[in-house]
């Protein structure tokens, strides 16, 4: 400091410069030259944070109202897109990761689907029921008395039935029986949906076994019509009865669920 | 020197600590900024004009800033804000021109 003091030229007309920096170079130790370097230093501080902050969101702080309106505009738009296909995406989550939902509809559309088989003869049918055997040794057993035992078993509750026989080569055969099947007098036996039977009959039946065998012994009944014809019907209560045959499921060519069904 | 330093090293610790504003502090920063400059301009005119007084800088400079300050928030609760920022900032722009023109004769005689 003194150094540069003492080279200053001109000591008696001092330039302005040197005025400076005798000025700021003396010491000081005032309360007030604190002050001012605080105030000085805030200053710097201030000016560098409103640079800096400045620079960060610069873009938007000189955009002009209409732009920003318009950048707003688009933001929000994007937002509500957004916001819908969260929605969309959520609930289809939900879907796919709850399996109870899920387990408990497809129980029940397999539910539904045992039932209707039984109905419509795709599924085999077990449960208690009877046992009727119609032997007919004089070949006096048409298809009408047939139909007639089982019109009554039907009235009494059967639930899923099959009509077995001697197939034409000899062997056994079995009908499941549904609502659509047709009894028609064939050569020495009876044709059940197209298939050939021979006696002995029997029909195998699921069903209220009670019920069933007392609707087909009632006097003038099933039992009584077989043997007027030369036949011989037994009726056999049984606690397991097996519906084994089954057939394959007709496309409706014509009719179709009906809407709100 | 020593306020040289000090603001220097202001400057130094407002880049370090990157401190955000308060969006209170927002409109007002930039103009109480712009107001202490002009402070610091007229005391380094005072300064060669041998009439510098720290309690005279440090009283102007306080309350520049608050004046500048006070004249934006009258301004935002008028609806006028944004112009009457501009309007500050032009009023001290020509001082601190005026100021930079004085100290430019002094130091360079022309």
């Amino acid at each position: 400091m003194s150094r540069l003091r003492g080279d200053a030229g001109e000591p008696g007309r001092p330039g302005a410069l040197r005025r400076v920096l005798r000025v700021g170079l003396r010491p000081r130790l005032r309360r007030v030259d604190l002050l001012v370097a605080l105030l000085l230093a805030a200053l710097g501080f201030a000016a560098a944070v409103q640079v800096r902050s400045t620079r960060v969101d610069g873009v938007l702080a000189s955009a002009r109202p209409e732009d920003l309106v318009r950048i707003l505009d688009d933001l929000s738009g994007r937002n509500d897109r957004l916001r819908a296909e969260v929605g969309a995406l959520t609930s289809a989550r939900e879907r796919l990761t709850s399996p109870d939902a899920d387990a408990a509809a497809l129980a029940e559309a397999d539910r539904r689907a045992q039932l209707l088989g039984v109905l419509t003869g795709t599924v085999p049918a077990a449960g208690p029921g009877v046992l009727l055997t119609i032997e007919d040794p004089d070949a006096g057993v048409r298809a009408e008395a047939l139909l007639d035992a089982l019109e009554e078993l039907r009235a009494a509750g059967a639930e899923a039935l099959q009509l077995e026989g001697a197939g034409a080569d000899g062997a056994a055969a079995a009908v499941r029986v549904v609502a659509s099947t047709s009894l028609v007098d064939g050569d020495a036996g009876v044709q059940v949906d197209g298939t050939l039977l021979r006696p002995p009959y029997r029909y195998r039946v699921v069903g209220d076994s009670g019920t069933l065998t007392s609707a087909l012994g009632i006097p003038g009944g099933v039992v009584d019509t077989i043997a007027r014809v030369g036949g011989k019907a037994d009726v056999q209560a049984q606690d397991d009865v097996q519906v084994t045959a089954v057939r394959d499921l007709q496309q409706p060519r014509y009719a179709r669920p009906a809407p709100g069904g | 020197m020593i306020p040289a330093l000090a603001l220097l090293a202001g400057v130094v610790l407002g880049l370090v600590l990157e401190p955000t504003v308060p969006a209170l502090l927002q409109p007002y920063l930039p103009i109480a900024v712009v107001a202490a400059l002009d402070a610091v301009f007229g005391a380094v005119r005072a300064q060669l004009d041998r009439i510098f007084d720290d309690r005279v800088f440090v009283v102007s400079f306080v309350s520049n800033v608050l004046v500048a300050a006070l004249v934006v928030f009258l301004g935002d609760q008028l609806g006028v804000g944004g112009q009457l920022s501009t309007a500050v900032v032009v009023v001290l722009g020509i001082r601190i021109f005026s100021n930079a023109a004085a100290i430019r004769r002094h130091l360079f005689k022309a």
